[in-house]
């Protein structure tokens, strides 16, 4: 018996302005969603990591005890832990309810740029300026990581999970995928450092975005390119890029201010976001809605498909 | 007292009697509570706690330890090792005492319930049934039915097994005539007789039964002697919804001697109830004392037809007020008979005549058979998802949304997988001990069997025959088809290659396959290098091998040679190639690490960040992403770390983590310099060095960085260079190829030598790829076998080990050999002359010993430093020879030696076969330790050999002579 399929939908992208969040950090490094997206996390320049929820606005917890400026955060899947990175070369396992540090993980040799949990928020993975990878255990108390992943030749700007698969991007402009389950290591040749790198929802792809101002599909399996994505400005500056939530449209960070929004498969450019007159510095996206969060400067932003004024009269005419 | 005396014996007595009262003495007082004491069965005080805090002490002195202290059990469980699931019983948590006699929870033995016949016994179930009937709740045993244990006991298992059936009664088979009086018989006691009519019914069979068929007994209803637990009189039933709910019951007498006619006619199947009217039975309602209606009889059966069920108004027509449903009244209007009970029917109502039209009601549409009433929302979301979660998860997942995913074919049940599977992926050792059942075997029924199977092998792998043995040894060493043609004829060599040719043909295939459509810039190893004209030959070979060619082989090989030569090349050639076979296709994982560490290291460091770097970048701006800018590592995973991420170890067993890493010298000037220069692969090797270099005095050349790098140095050099020549070992006096010199050098150490000799002591040689490879892949494995110190289970393995080895290291085995067979052929040959062949063996053993001492430190040394022996044998030309043949008519002559040197024989012929199978170098070197170490027929010299590294030829030779003149004397 055969169910109807779902009226297929015209794909919606995050175009409205449901609010803006003043986090009141210095700048915004970067801006997560928790693992079911009803939270966020927002990395200050002023050491501080706050959490958020997306729906109100309203601050829920800071959290304070890193020596540097945040570069990135990553909430565990059942919302009970947080990790975060900073320039401090420290990456400090965060307990959400109470605040506290729950470890302080050392070794790094420079700035950490990136963290990750991995799917069960057993291991915590850190790539830094230093060109490791650090694969730290939170089961246990020891303070040296499980595996140094050293083979980058250059500083790490991005680590991604994906089940059994780790990908880390490199300036070395290299993106690297380590399978644990095969054992081995692919590597990819972007030659243009890469500042971001994520994996589709599916698993088969990856996108890495470069200071040449592109963004790139590539097939996992076989490191061929399956789209190319360009007109956004990414010179200097780490920015990010992700997918959407249903892999539909390739978003990319750009320094003139706007959040640009490709087809995935077209690849043509169907949305450019006007953020503002700054480099837009981290966005994320929704891991089941569309929805987007954007920082720049010190402001936090978070596009709907819908006006929020449209739920509000809804909810009046209740 | 003394009158009893006399009646003493005629009473039994039992516990311990009372002293006899004295008269005079006082009488004892009791002993005041405070006193009183209470020890355990081992003579400590008891306290007590009081009732409420667990009566007397407990535990360890009033603590809930031991002696030892309080211990709170940890949890533990892994991955690897699940925790049982621990189901706690009220006893863990008890006493010792109290299982004692007078605990709480005496220790009786009782019947285990496997044992036991509860269940599953028809008769006594329906016995039970009967009586349940008469039980307060009436047919209570349902509830027992229900939750009855699936399994019969172990009686009526035997009864099973003894042919009887349920159904069936127990005893010998009977006719039919006999039959009926046994079930006469069994009428005769009991009050749990079956009625009359299951006997009637069997009457009307006996007279279609034959004369000579006999049935089982019939089955016979036990006695219930379960007791009465009620408070009723004796005859009393409660209610019997039976009845009540088929509104029968019906106004009886109660029999006392056949309480359960009734129930029991039904139990027994018996179609011939009375009609009875409904109404409930049993006395539940009893007789008021005040009651005058005295007719009624007391044990009346009651129905509740009788009784008022509505509260209302008289009915008007009838008079009978109150009276619902007599059975009289609904006897009169049967076919209104729910009216009875409608009671009053209104003023102006009548019942309607007609029932009211049936209304048809059309069952629901059948389902079809894989219907699942589940709504699938997202029939978008992508399978491949599933991968990921959990496999229960991902099965819910499957199952719910209609229809199967296809299955990933790794996912097999850990069922599926062999024990050797689920070993690898649990990280566990090979248990030790006896694998096969050949290990088992007496070594001489173990030779035997093998014999008995190499006899039935083609020709190319028959062990050698004794005339093959006793020919010379050019033609004995490759076949024994050959046995009995001379030395180097061409007509012994024709016959060679044409025995061989069968399981060649099979290798050239599996070597072509392996190798077409290889890029050619890869680079191979280069097992030849001793000798440049044949390395290049062979990498002419291995080109026409990546084109796809067919007689790749023909072509590569020198017109200018021999036929004899050339089916060696060709045979050596197939192997090399197949062995050295390119990427990881096919070595296994124990191989695998020392052959990646080469490349691997290589192209992680090299190639990411020179030459390729450039192609690349080409490769992106041309936008073609793919192969040429994917390149893919081994890359080894900590084990802790697979465990975090829930996935096995895809390298179990490596200690490695990461990248493979080659063992390098990291300032090293040559891991900074790029090759250009590309030579000729036919250009004449430099005239070698004879000095001994150490690594740390390199100069500019290649070569010698070549000669005194360990190997993994030197494939990597060679990965850089296209062609280089090889060139010989730094120790080695002789040009390869130079066959005069070798001669000569042969003839100073051997001048009883044969002119056939040194063909194949330089085919042997050149063949021999250096220590260090060997080290490199056999040292795990020689690890692991350490452990195992039996001399027979150890040839036993390693025999098993080159069957699953066979293919992939073929080629390189007979080199692996080739050092100690070199001499043993010397050695034999220099013994052949002798009439006795005990000798040879002896000699065989000697050298041997002396091989191993060599080679052992040859280990320590490295790559540096090739064997002393290797002067000896270094020669020209092109011939393989396998000691095993030479040795084999002396272990056939010698069968009527003692034991000791039996047993050697047997190890001998062990390596032979391993030998033909090319066997290892590893196994080899700890063979030779055994012997060297258990042979008790060995000369006291030989200890003094072991500790000797550097043996001269000469020096060889002489002890030999000393050997066996010592043997023959």
């Amino acid at each position: 018996m055969a169910f109807p399929q779902p009226r297929p939908q015209a794909p919606q992208l995050p175009q409205h302005l449901l609010r803006t969040i003043d986090c009141q950090q210095g700048a915004v490094r970067a801006v997560r969603f928790n693992a079911d997206g009803n939270y966020l996390l927002s990395c200050g320049s002023d050491k501080s990591l706050k959490l958020w929820s997306v729906s109100r606005g309203t601050l829920l917890k800071t959290y304070s005890g890193h020596g540097y400026e945040v570069l990135d955060a990553d909430g565990s899947y059942d919302n009970s832990q947080l990790c975060s990175c900073s320039s401090d070369k420290t990456v400090i396992l965060w307990d959400v309810g109470t605040g506290q540090v729950t470890r302080k993980l050392r070794g790094h040799a420079g700035k950490v740029n990136c963290v990750q949990f991995n799917e069960e928020a057993t291991v915590i993975l850190s790539g830094s300026i230093d060109g490791t990878v650090r694969c730290w255990d939170t089961r246990s108390r020891r303070f040296e990581p499980i595996q140094v992943l050293d083979e980058a030749r250059d500083s790490i700007s991005s680590v991604k999970v994906a089940q059994h698969e780790l990908l880390t991007g490199s300036v070395d402009g290299r993106v690297r995928r380590y399978d644990l389950r095969m054992g081995q290591l692919h590597v990819d040749f972007i030659s243009s450092p890469i500042t971001c790198v994520c994996f589709s929802q599916d698993g088969q792809c990856t996108l890495s975005s470069s200071l040449d101002s592109t963004v790139r599909l590539l097939d996992k399996s076989t490191g061929e390119m399956l789209g190319e994505y360009t007109g956004h400005k990414m010179k200097g500056y780490k920015l990010d890029c992700c997918l959407s939530s249903k892999d539909t449209h390739v978003l990319s960070c750009s320094e003139d201010g706007h959040v640009y929004c490709w087809d995935l498969v077209e690849g043509s450019l169907s949305l450019k976001l006007p953020v503002g007159k700054a480099v837009v510095q981290s966005l994320s996206f929704h891991p089941t809605e569309t929805c987007l969060l954007t920082a720049m400067e010190g402001r936090v932003q978070v596009w709907g498909t819908e006006p929020e004024e449209t739920e509000e009269d809804t909810m009046d005419l209740k | 007292m003394a009158s009893d005396s006399d009646s003493e014996e005629d009473f039994v007595t039992y516990g311990i009697p009372l002293e006899p009262l004295e008269e005079d003495e006082p009488l004892k007082k009791p002993i005041p509570l405070h006193e009183q004491t209470v020890k355990d069965e081992k003579g400590r005080y008891k306290r007590f706690h009081g009732a409420f805090t667990g009566g007397f002490s407990a535990g360890y002195f009033n603590t809930v330890g031991s002696k030892e202290g309080w211990a709170p059990s940890t949890f533990v469980s892994s991955r690897q090792q699940k925790a049982d699931q621990h189901h706690a019983r009220p006893e863990d948590f008890m006493d010792e005492e109290d299982f004692s006699e007078h605990g709480i929870a005496p220790r009786e033995i009782t019947t285990s319930q496997e044992f036991s016949s509860s269940r599953r016994d028809a008769a006594r179930e329906k016995a039970r049934a009967i009586n349940a009937q008469t039980a307060l709740i009436p047919g209570d045993t349902l509830l027992e039915d229900l939750i009855a244990p699936a399994r019969s006991s172990i009686g009526v298992e035997l009864l099973r097994r003894m042919g009887w059936k349920e159904g069936q009664g127990v005893g010998p088979r009977v006719k039919r005539k006999a039959r009926r009086q046994q079930t006469d018989e069994v009428r005769l006691y009991g009050c749990a007789l079956p009625p009359a009519g299951s006997e009637d019914s069997e009457d009307d069979d006996d007279d279609f039964a034959p004369e000579n068929v006999t049935f089982a007994p019939k089955d016979v209803t036990p006695v219930d002697f379960s007791p009465r637990l009620g408070v009723q009189g004796l005859g009393y039933r409660g209610l019997d919804p039976g009845l009540a709910l088929l509104g029968q019951g019906a106004p009886e007498h109660i029999d006392l001697f056949k309480p359960q006619s009734e129930t029991r006619s039904r139990l027994f199947g018996d179609t011939q109830r009375s009609s009875r009217r409904g109404g409930v039975a049993g006395q539940a309602f009893g007789v008021g004392a005040l009651e005058d209606d005295d007719d009624d009889d007391v044990y009346h059966r009651d129905s509740m037809s009788r009784y008022d069920s509505v509260l209302g108004g008289e009915e008007p027509g009838d008079g009978l007020y109150g009276w619902t449903a007599p059975q009289q009244y609904t006897k009169k209007r049967d076919k209104n008979k729910d009216a009875s009970y409608l009671g009053k029917i209104l003023e102006g109502f009548t019942l309607a005549q007609k029932p009211a039209e049936e209304k048809t009601i059309f069952p629901p549409p059948v389902l079809p058979r894989d219907y699942r009433p589940v709504h699938r929302f997202n029939p978008a979301v992508s399978v491949s998802h599933l991968s990921g979660v959990s496999p229960a998860l991902a099965e819910a997942l499957r199952t719910s949304r209609g229809h199967m995913v296809k299955e990933e074919p790794q996912q097999g049940g850990r069922h599926q997988l062999d024990s050797g599977q689920r070993r690898a992926l649990l990280g566990e050792d090979a248990l030790q001990g006896p694998s096969s059942v050949m290990e088992l075997l007496r070594p001489e029924d173990r030779e035997r069997l093998l014999n008995l199977r190499n006899s039935s092998n083609p020709p190319s792998t028959k062990t050698p025959t004794i005339e093959s043995c006793n020919a010379p040894r050019l033609a004995g060493s490759s076949a024994g088809s050959s046995a009995g043609s001379s030395a180097g004829s061409s007509a012994g060599s024709l016959a060679l290659s044409a025995a061989a040719s069968s399981g060649l043909q099979q290798q050239q295939h599996e070597a072509l396959v392996s190798w077409r459509g290889v890029q050619t810039s890869s680079q191979t190893f280069r097992p030849f290098e001793n000798n440049p004209s044949k390395q290049a030959r062979y990498e002419f070979y291995l080109s026409r091998l990546k084109q796809g060619d067919k007689d790749a082989l023909d072509q590569s090989l020198d017109q200018g040679m021999t036929e004899w030569e050339r089916s060696r090349e060709r045979e050596e050639f197939v192997r090399a190639s197949i062995l050295y076979r390119p990427t990881s296709s096919s070595l296994s994982s124990r191989f695998t690490r020392a052959k990646h560490q080469e490349d691997d290291d290589n192209v992680a460091v090299n190639r990411d960040q020179e030459g390729d770097v450039d192609d690349k970048q080409a490769a992106v701006k041309m936008k073609m992403f793919g192969k040429l800018t994917r390149e893919t590592f081994e890359w080894h995973p900590d084990k802790l770390l697979c465990k975090r991420f829930n996935v096995p170890d895809p390298y179990p067993g490596s200690g490695m983590i990461g990248l493979p890493k080659v063992k390098r010298d990291k300032f090293s000037v040559f891991n900074f310099l790029t090759v250009t220069e590309s030579r000729e692969t036919t250009a004449p090797p430099k005239p070698p060095e004879t000095g001994k270099k150490s690594r740390w005095d390199v100069s500019d050349q290649k070569e010698e960085k070549k000669k005194n790098k360990p190997l993994s140095e030197q494939t990597e050099a060679k990965l850089e260079q296209t062609s280089v020549p090889a060139l010989p070992a730094p120790t080695n006096h002789q040009a390869p190829g130079d066959r005069t010199e070798t001669k000569s050098a042969e003839e100073q150490s051997s001048d009883k030598k044969k002119e056939g000799d040194d063909e194949e002591e330089e085919e042997e040689e050149e063949s021999r790829p250096p220590m260090d490879l060997f080290k490199a892949i056999f040292a795990n494995s020689s690890d692991e076998k350490s452990s195992s110190s039996e001399g027979e289970s150890e040839d036993e393995e390693e025999e098993k080990d080159t069957k699953e080895d066979e293919g992939k290291m073929d080629p390189q085995v007979p080199n692996l050999f080739n050092i100690s067979s070199n001499i043993t052929s010397t050695s034999s040959v220099t013994s052949s002359s002798g009439t006795s062949s005990s000798t040879t063996t002896k000699s065989n053993q000697q050298t041997e010993a002396v091989v191993l001492s060599q080679t052992s430190t040859q280990e320590e040394f490295g790559p540096k430093l090739p064997p002393p022996s290797g002067a000896l044998i270094r020669g020209g030309a092109t011939s393989l020879c396998s000691p095993s043949e030479e040795e084999k008519p002396s272990k056939k002559s010698k069968e009527k030696k003692h034991k000791n040197k039996k047993q050697h024989k047997h190890k001998k012929d062990k390596k032979k076969k391993k030998h033909k199978k090319h066997k290892h170098k590893a196994k080899q070197q700890k063979k030779n330790k055994k012997e060297a170490s258990d042979s008790s027929s060995e000369d006291s010299d030989e200890d003094s050999d072991g500790e000797d590294t550097e043996v001269s030829t000469e020096e060889l030779l002489k002890r030999l002579k000393s050997i066996r003149s010592h043997q023959t004397w």
